[in-house]
C-alpha cells in the first residue's frame, strides 16, 4: 500500500452501501447467485478486474483497494466494447454488402439498385402521382402485377383468346362472368390485359370492398373504383378499359353445383353507362375460376353477423384453416368476344329500357355461349 | 360588373378567413365600402373594413343592410366546429338562424342584388358508397348529423331565397378544405399534429384548396354575379398517405373510435364528418366551377400542401435520410469504381424523374 491512505468513494462495483467494509444483508443476498465464477480462479483477473470485485469477498478489505491500481492502467471496460461486432472493420461490411448485392441483382447490380433506391425515395417522399379516382399506375405496374404475374403464368396456366377485340387505345367495357367464391378472376383479368393488351382495366367493384379496411385502400390504389354510374361513365369518357362483373355477388358466391350457369345481370346499368358514352361491350368469358374454391356450403347466419353477403365452406376452407385459402391450380382459359357496338345509337337510347334489356341480354348470351364451347374445347379441370 | 362602387357585407369576420376577406375586399377599387358584421370584434388587422357588432342571429340585421345601402352579402359565418362559441345547440342556433336571420333581411331589402354563401365540400358526406368525384349535381341528403347536416339545411334556405327573390343572383360555393400556412381549421390543425393517427387500414382521398385561392374565388364571385353551386378545390388528388409522406411526418395506425378520441382529449377538433373524411375520403369535380364560373384555383392540391408544409417543421422523414445516405454510399457515388460510366448516366437519370 502506498504512504496515503486511499479513502473509496462509492463501493467500486461491490453491492453495498459504499463504506467500503461490509456490504448489507440485502446486497450480500443480492450477489450469491454470482458465485459459480469462482471456480476457474485463474481467469479472474484477466477478464477486466473491476469486474471480478463483484463476487463476494467481504473479509479481505484490503483487496478492495488493490484492482483499483490495475483498473487505472488498464481504462473500464464498457458493454459497446464487448458487443458481438465490435473488431470488423467498415470496410469489410462494404465488401460484404457489394457481394450480397451482386448475388441478388447480378452484375450490374449498380444501376439496379440505385434505380431501386431512386423509386424508394420517391415512393418515402411522396413524390409521385395518383389520379382522381386514387388509381396509382407505378405501385400497380411495379407491384401488384409482378405479384400476380406468376400466379397468372404458373398456377392457373391463363390461356388468353379473342386479345384483339381489346382496341388498343379509347374507352371500353369489358364485361365478364364472374365466378371463384373470391375477386381472383377480377385480379387475373387484370394482370392478362396488363400483359397482353398493354392495357390498365379499371374494375368497379362493390360498396363492401371499399368497407373493408386493407383491401378498399389497396383496391383503390390498384384502380378499382365502386360501381356506379357515375364512376363508369366518367372512366369511359376519359377513355379508359373498365371492366365489370354484373353478376356481382350471386355470381361470385354461387355454390359448385351451379357452375357455369350465369347469374342475372343486374339492372343493365352497365349497359346504359356504355349507350351513354358510345363505347364499345367486349363480352369476356372466364372458364377455370369455379374451381379455384368450389363452395360446397354455406353459413348465412354467421355471414349476417360479419355483414358479408356469404360465408363460404370450401372443401378445404375451415378444415384446413389459412391452408384452405390456397386456390386449386385449376387450368384457365380466357376469351374476349367480338365488341358489342353502341355508338350507333344516339345517347337517348339509354333511357329506353327495353333497348337496355335486350344489349344486356344480348351480351349475355354471348358469354354463356361461349363458356359452354370453352368448357368443351377444355381437357380436364386441372389439365 | 358594378356600375358604381360596390358596397359588401360581410358576416363571419372575427375569424381569420373572414376578416383577411374582408380586408382585401377593402382594399378592391370597385368596392365602395366593406362591412364586417359579426359578434365578436375581430382581432387583427381589419384593413379599409368598417365594423359592426351585431348579431346574425337576431333582426338588427336588417337594419344594418337597409342603412348601409348593401347591395352584395357575402355569408361566410357558417362554422364548423363549436370551438370558443360554446355547444353543438349554440353552433346550430348560429349557423342556421342566423343563416335564416340573414336571409329574411336580405329578402325585405331592396337594394340586395348579389348573395355569395361559402359552403363547404361536407355537404356531400364521405362513405364508401360515394363515387369517386362529385359534382354539384349529386345528392347531398346523405349528409350525416352536425356540421354537414347545418349545411344541408342552410342551402335549402338559401334555394328557397333564390325562389323567393329571383331578381338576387345567389352563388353558392362548396369549398374543399382551406390549409395555408396561417389558416386555423380542424383540416389544419390534424395536419399540423407532430404525430398525425390515421384510421388502420384506410387510406382516404383528399382535395385541397390554398387559403389565397379561397380569396380569389370569392371575389371572383363577387365580381362576376353568375348564379348557381359551384364546387371550389384545387385540382388534383392526394391520399393521405401521400400527404403525411410530403408532411414527412410520422403516423400512428389507429382503430375507428381513436380518431374519436382527438377531439374530447383536446388534440385536435376533429368532428364526425372530418372522421368520416379520414375514413373514406372525397373528391369533388370541379369541371363547372372551370367552365360556368370561369374560376380556376391558382394552386393544386399539391400545391397548396407543399406551401403548407413549407411553414411546417418536419418530425419524420428519417426512412429518407437513410436511403439517401445508402445512396451515397454507392461505390458510383463514393467514385471508387468508376469503370462503368452508364452507371451514373442511370442514376442521374432516375433522379431526375424523381
Amino acid at each position: 500500500m502506498g504512504d496515503a491512505e486511499i479513502i473509496p468513494i462509492g463501493t467500486r462495483g461491490r453491492p453495498g452501501r459504499g463504506t467500503g467494509r461490509a456490504p448489507s444483508a440485502a446486497a450480500r443476498a443480492l450477489a450469491k447467485p454470482k458465485k459459480p465464477v469462482e471456480k476457474s480462479p485463474s481467469a479472474v483477473p484477466e477478464v477486466t478486474s473491476g469486474e471480478s470485485s463483484g463476487h463476494d469477498d467481504p473479509v479481505v478489505p484490503t483487496e478492495v483497494v488493490a484492482p483499483a491500481e490495475t483498473v487505472t492502467t488498464q481504462g473500464p471496460a464498457y458493454s459497446q466494447d464487448r458487443g458481438p461486432l465490435k473488431g470488423i472493420p467498415l470496410a469489410d461490411w462494404q465488401a460484404a454488402l457489394d457481394v450480397a448485392a451482386r448475388e441478388v441483382f447480378g452484375e450490374d447490380w449498380e444501376p439496379q439498385l440505385a434505380g431501386f433506391l431512386a423509386f424508394l425515395r420517391r415512393r418515402v417522399t411522396g413524390d409521385y402521382a395518383v389520379d382522381e379516382f386514387g388509381f396509382d399506375a407505378e405501385l400497380t405496374q411495379r407491384f401488384f402485377v409482378s405479384l400476380l404475374r406468376p400466379i397468372a403464368q404458373k398456377w392457373f396456366r391463363i390461356e388468353v383468346r379473342g386479345l384483339e377485340n381489346i382496341p388498343a387505345d379509347g374507352g371500353a367495357l369489358v364485361v365478364s362472368n364472374h365466378s371463384g367464391t373470391l375477386p381472383i378472376d377480377g385480379l387475373m383479368t387484370m394482370v392478362t390485359l396488363h400483359d397482353h393488351a398493354a392495357r390498365s382495366l379499371r374494375p368497379l367493384g362493390a360498396d363492401l370492398v371499399f368497407k373493408l379496411p386493407f383491401i378498399g385502400s389497396l383496391a383503390r390504389k390498384g384502380g378499382v373504383t365502386l360501381a356506379c354510374n357515375e364512376d363508369a361513365e366518367r372512366l369511359l369518357r376519359s377513355g379508359e378499359l373498365v371492366g365489370v362483373w354484373p353478376e356481382g355477388f350471386k355470381g361470385i358466391g354461387k355454390p359448385y353445383s351451379e357452375r357455369y350457369k350465369l347469374q342475372r345481370f343486374g339492372r343493365g346499368g352497365f349497359v346504359s353507362a356504355a349507350l351513354r358514352t358510345g363505347v364499345p361491350i367486349v363480352p369476356l368469358s372466364v372458364v377455370g375460376a369455379e374451381e379455384i374454391y368450389p363452395l360446397v356450403g354455406n353459413v348465412p347466419a354467421l355471414a349476417k353477423v360479419l355483414g358479408v353477403p356469404y360465408l363460404p365452406v370450401t372443401p378445404f376452407f375451415p378444415l384446413l384453416g389459412p391452408l384452405g385459402l390456397i386456390p386449386l391450380p385449376s387450368k384457365w382459359l380466357m376469351e374476349f368476344g367480338e365488341p358489342v357496338r353502341t355508338d350507333e345509337y344516339d345517347a337517348s337510347a339509354a333511357d329506353d329500357p327495353m333497348l337496355v334489356f335486350n344489349v344486356t341480354d344480348q351480351v349475355r348470351e354471348t358469354i354463356q355461349q361461349t363458356l359452354y364451347s370453352l368448357l368443351m374445347q377444355r381437357q380436364s379441370v386441372f389439365h | 360588373m358594378a356600375s358604381a362602387g360596390r358596397v359588401v357585407l360581410v358576416t363571419g369576420v372575427s375569424r381569420d378567413l373572414g376578416r383577411r376577406f374582408a380586408r382585401a375586399a377593402a382594399a378592391h377599387p370597385n368596392v365602395e365600402r366593406v362591412i364586417g358584421v359579426d359578434v365578436v370584434p375581430p382581432r387583427g388587422d381589419i384593413g379599409g373594413m368598417s365594423f359592426v357588432r351585431a348579431d346574425i342571429r337576431n333582426p338588427v340585421i336588417a337594419k344594418v343592410i337597409a342603412k348601409e345601402d348593401v347591395d352584395t352579402v357575402v355569408h361566410m359565418s357558417i362554422i364548423s366546429t363549436p370551438g370558443s362559441t360554446g355547444g353543438r345547440s349554440t353552433m346550430k342556433e348560429l349557423n342556421v338562424i342566423g343563416t335564416m336571420q340573414l336571409l329574411a333581411a336580405c329578402q325585405k331589402a331592396a337594394t340586395v342584388r348579389h348573395l355569395v354563401v361559402k359552403s363547404t365540400a361536407h355537404v356531400y358526406g364521405a362513405s364508401n358508397r360515394d363515387p369517386a368525384m362529385f359534382t354539384e349535381t349529386s345528392e347531398t341528403r346523405r349528409a350525416g348529423g352536425g356540421y354537414a347536416k347545418d349545411v344541408a339545411e342552410i342551402e335549402g334556405y338559401v334555394r328557397g331565397f333564390a325562389r323567393r327573390r329571383p331578381d338576387v343572383c345567389v352563388t353558392t360555393l362548396r369549398c374543399t378544405n382551406v390549409i395555408g400556412p396561417k389558416v386555423e381549421s380542424p383540416m389544419a390543425s390534424y395536419l399540423r399534429l407532430p404525430l398525425i393517427p390515421r384510421r388502420i387500414g384506410f387510406d382516404p382521398r383528399l382535395q385541397f384548396l390554398h387559403e389565397s385561392d379561397l380569396y380569389a374565388a370569392l371575389a371572383h364571385a363577387v365580381r362576376s354575379e353568375i348564379s348557381g353551386t359551384f364546387n371550389v378545390a384545387g385540382a388534383g388528388v392526394m391520399p393521405l398517405s401521400q400527404v403525411v409522406r410530403r408532411l414527412q411526418r410520422p403516423t400512428l395506425p389507429v382503430p375507428s373510435f381513436g380518431l374519436g378520441l382527438l377531439r374530447p382529449a383536446h388534440v385536435a377538433p376533429v368532428s364526425p364528418e372530418l372522421r368520416a373524411l379520414l375514413t373514406f375520403g372525397r373528391g369533388i369535380d370541379t369541371t363547372r366551377t372551370r367552365e360556368v364560373l370561369g374560376f380556376e384555383p391558382a394552386y393544386t392540391t399539391a400545391g397548396a400542401l407543399d406551401d403548407f408544409a413549407a411553414g411546417l417543421v418536419p418530425t419524420g422523414g428519417r426512412i429518407d435520410s437513410l436511403l439517401a445516405a445508402v445512396e451515397e454510399r454507392l461505390p458510383s457515388n463514393r467514385g471508387v469504381e468508376h469503370q462503368l460510366h452508364a452507371i451514373g448516366q442511370a442514376a442521374g437519370e432516375d433522379h431526375e424523374h424523381g
